[in-house]
């Protein structure tokens, strides 16, 4: 049994945690907050594409490095837990669609400045109105879209959009070439990474696989999201744990009583059942699993349960000072929120773990 | 990435499906009634024979004490197979999974050569002789003492949750035989004789009904002092060795405890408060899906572990989340389900729907499993305290001698 990382995707795990550690965090993530902060850290971003994380996943024949979903599963999660202000997982969900589902044509237009650090790419379904990715309003007719798309992540900087709209057989993807697109900064809670709205007004776009590539993409999508959710709780609850072991409350340091200590046991709990889950799925992806989509399913929903169980106790372990503006305990309590609406909500895709689980029983029947 | 055996791993994994299928054919199928305690016990005892002339005890064991010296994959691996078939099970358990590698950690050569084997080959029951009414998971307060008299100890107390006493001829137990030192000092472990005069064993009848663990009395037994394992007052140290080997033996959900898919089902049948079909409600699907999450989380998990054993590493901690996990998610399962099922979740006995029958039962053991073998609280204590690195709880009477503390 060898139901681990290689070696080879650990190794770039490492290395991106080391090199974020130093170059993002915190710190920068206050400073992105400022209203007339940059909309990302591009001295960074270059770093990275030099790096080779952007080009990561596109193929060598792309001028990429032909690696797997377990190297984009490492570098999600080193993002999430250095809040750093690049446009990394929007790419790199970006670019799991065009791998997956497009042409040949399709793929040498955009992969290789993707993989370049050139063309910076997101992924856009969330519509005003809409709550899961199965309900997009967003038409699609004679290769051009109309509708509206927000929030989408990473809009700001971003050259094309990986659009969700409803086909002829159902909701499927889109590629939106930005320059022909009107597009906005919209407000959210998390206050570090920036949002869009992208409009779409007879946009002209490309279909992008079929309607059943759509939903494979979900599933791909909400593995390699929730590896970077595992990465937020993760840093959130190594936050909660050094406050435990310093602060000091009736004589003793916090991290001795049972209340505070079960709380922090109980965030680890969940972050190794979400982390068992996600490598199922990134299994099941680099296998051709028949559990994928029951795989996926549970790392999004078991990723979002340990974020925002790790992020909120955060804020209450640190009791006041958690509160103010001053401490970093609000960056992973509000980007708790954007991670669920990056794609969708945890109890729609409860129910499409269900659906699963239904359609695997009566396969066996 | 995959869930494969290594070519050596298969190579193993097939000679005992072999094995298996010549020599457990008549544990193919469950037994039509379970076997009452004297079939139970005799057919263990056969069965362990038969293991022990083919090379399938003591998998990981040192060859010098009798075992194999395998690695713990393919003692793992022989598990896997062997759970495929109704073989008598538990018998031996916590004698070999726990006690005996204390004997032979810390046993002299007499003892060890004198034990280990009958053991091995199931001819001796053992059992372990730790917790006590007022020390259950504060185990370092147990006040049952030895005495050393000659080249005797004696010793006086009551054990108690000590499972298949009844059936024992050995077990090993560890006394207080330096009160005015602190708790974990004055301890010492011995090897004592189940059939020995002053050993009484009485069953425990349990909230379920059942009757799986004995409280264990001692009235003035007598200990050979060749028969202490490790120095007199280390029995603290000597009793974490056989923990350890408990942690690693209670784990994962039990073989029958329904999962969810018990629930969807179930949820079928049953209609919600509007009229339709449970399986429809939000909440039960909320519910089957947390069941999975939970169940399946755990079980892969287990691979986690079990990837890195079979590449020669030693696991990470992750594996301590298992039973906090397990048996909570078991106890809110059937409780869920009763509640979906009104009346009918209530009505036990001839009566009783056998599903129903068996929630009812997971309901009312997963109150049992979340205490034995380490409380969720004592777990979680232990994943705070050795995976997260937070300091320990205070313990006011830590440095106190036992017989000045409040507890004495």
């Amino acid at each position: 049994m060898n139901f681990d990382f290689s070696d080879e995707a650990k190794e770039l795990g490492e290395q991106a945690r080391k090199l974020l550690a130093e170059k993002a965090g915190t710190g920068p993530a206050r400073k992105a907050m400022a209203a007339d902060a940059p909309a990302m850290d591009a001295a960074l971003w270059k770093e990275i594409s030099e790096l080779g994380w952007t080009a990561a996943r596109v193929p060598e024949a792309h001028g990429g490095l032909g690696l797997t979903v377990e190297e984009v599963a490492q570098l999600a999660e080193a993002a999430g837990g250095s809040l750093a202000t690049v446009p990394l997982v929007s790419t790199l969900l970006a670019t799991e669609a065009l791998v997956l589902a497009g042409t040949e044509a399709q793929q040498a237009k955009w992969l290789p400045g993707i993989a370049s650090g050139e063309i910076i790419a997101t992924v856009a379904w969330s519509e005003p109105g809409a709550v899961n990715p199965a309900n997009v309003k967003t038409v699609a007719s004679g290769g051009k879209l109309t509708g509206v798309k927000q929030p989408v992540a990473d809009l700001p900087v971003a050259h094309v959009a990986i659009v969700a709209a409803a086909g002829d057989d159902g909701p499927q993807l889109y590629i939106v070439d930005l320059k022909d697109a009107q597009t906005a900064a919209v407000e959210t809670v998390d206050l570090v990474r920036r949002h869009g709205k992208l409009t779409l007004n007879a946009t002209p776009a490309e279909a992008l696989g079929t309607a059943g590539d759509y939903q494979d993409w979900l599933d791909r999508a909400a593995i390699i999201l929730a590896y970077e959710a595992i990465g937020t709780a993760s840093a959130a609850m190594a936050m909660t744990v050094d406050y435990a072991k310093t602060r000091v409350a009736f004589g003793q340091k916090i991290g001795r009583y049972q209340a505070v200590k079960h709380k922090c046991a109980d965030m680890y709990i969940k972050l190794e059942l979400a982390r068992a889950h996600a490598l199922h799925g990134v299994a099941m992806i680099g296998t051709n699993g028949a559990e994928l989509r029951q795989a996926a399913a549970a790392a999004r929903v078991a990723s979002l349960d340990a974020l925002a169980f790790c992020a909120e106790e955060n804020v209450q372990l640190h009791g006041g000072i958690g509160f103010t503006w001053e401490s970093d305990c609000q960056f992973y309590y509000r980007r708790n929120r954007a991670l669920i609406a990056a794609l969708g909500p945890r109890g729609w895709w409860a129910d499409r773990l269900v659906r699963a689980l239904e359609q695997r029983n009566r396969a066996a029947a | 990435m995959d869930f494969n055996d290594t070519p050596q791993e298969a190579e193993y994994r097939a000679t005992v499906r072999a094995w298996l299928e010549d020599n457990a054919s008549e544990y193919r199928d469950p037994p039509a009634e379970s076997w009452k305690l004297p079939e139970f016990i005799a057919r263990s005892k056969a069965w362990q024979a038969k293991k022990h002339a083919a090379g399938y005890t003591g998998i990981t064991w040192p060859k010098m004490f009798g075992g194999q010296g395998l690695t713990p994959m393919h003692s793992i691996i022989y598990g896997q197979e062997e759970s495929r078939w109704h073989v008598p099970q538990g018998l031996y358990s916590i004698g070999l999974g726990m006690c005996i590698p204390t004997v032979f950690t810390h046993g002299n050569p007499e003892v060890i050569q004198r034990y280990v084997p009958k053991a091995l080959l199931g001819e001796e029951v053992w059992c372990q002789l730790f917790s006590e009414p007022a020390a259950g998971s504060d185990l370092a307060g147990i006040r049952t003492k030895a005495v050393k008299d000659g080249d005797e100890w004696v010793i006086d107390g009551q054990k108690v949750w000590t499972s298949f006493a009844h059936a024992s001829d050995f077990g090993i137990v560890v006394c207080r035989t330096d009160p005015s030192m602190p708790k974990h000092k004055g301890l010492t472990m011995f090897i004592v004789n189940m059939k020995a005069p002053g050993v009484t064993v009485k069953g425990i009848k349990q909230m379920s009904g059942g009757s799986d663990f004995n409280e264990v009395f001692f009235d003035g037994v007598r200990v050979n002092d060749s028969h202490r394992l490790g120095a007199v007052g280390d029995g603290w140290k000597v009793a974490l060795t056989t923990l350890m080997h408990e942690r690693l033996a209670v784990g994962g959900k039990p073989r029958y405890a329904p999962g969810y898919e018990t629930l969807m089902k179930l949820a079928k049948g049953v209609e919600a408060p509007d009229g339709n079909p449970a399986i429809g409600a939000s909440d039960v699907r909320q519910k089957i899906a947390q069941t999975y999450i939970n169940d399946q989380g755990i079980k892969l998990t287990q691979m986690r572990a079990l990837s890195a054993l079979s590449k020669g590493q030693v696991p990470g901690p992750e594996q301590s989340i298992s039973k906090v996990v397990v048996a909570k998610t078991m106890q809110d399962l059937a409780s869920f389900a009763l509640d979906l099922s009104g009346g009918d979740g209530f009505v036990a006995g001839a009566d009783a729907d056998p599903e129903l029958a068996k929630l009812q039962g997971s309901y009312i053991g997963s109150a049992g499993l979340r205490i034995a073998g380490g409380t969720d609280e004592i777990l979680r204590n232990i994943i705070a305290e050795r995976v997260l690195g937070l300091p320990g709880d205070m313990r006011p009477d830590k440095d106190t001698p036992f017989n000045k503390s409040t507890a004495a």
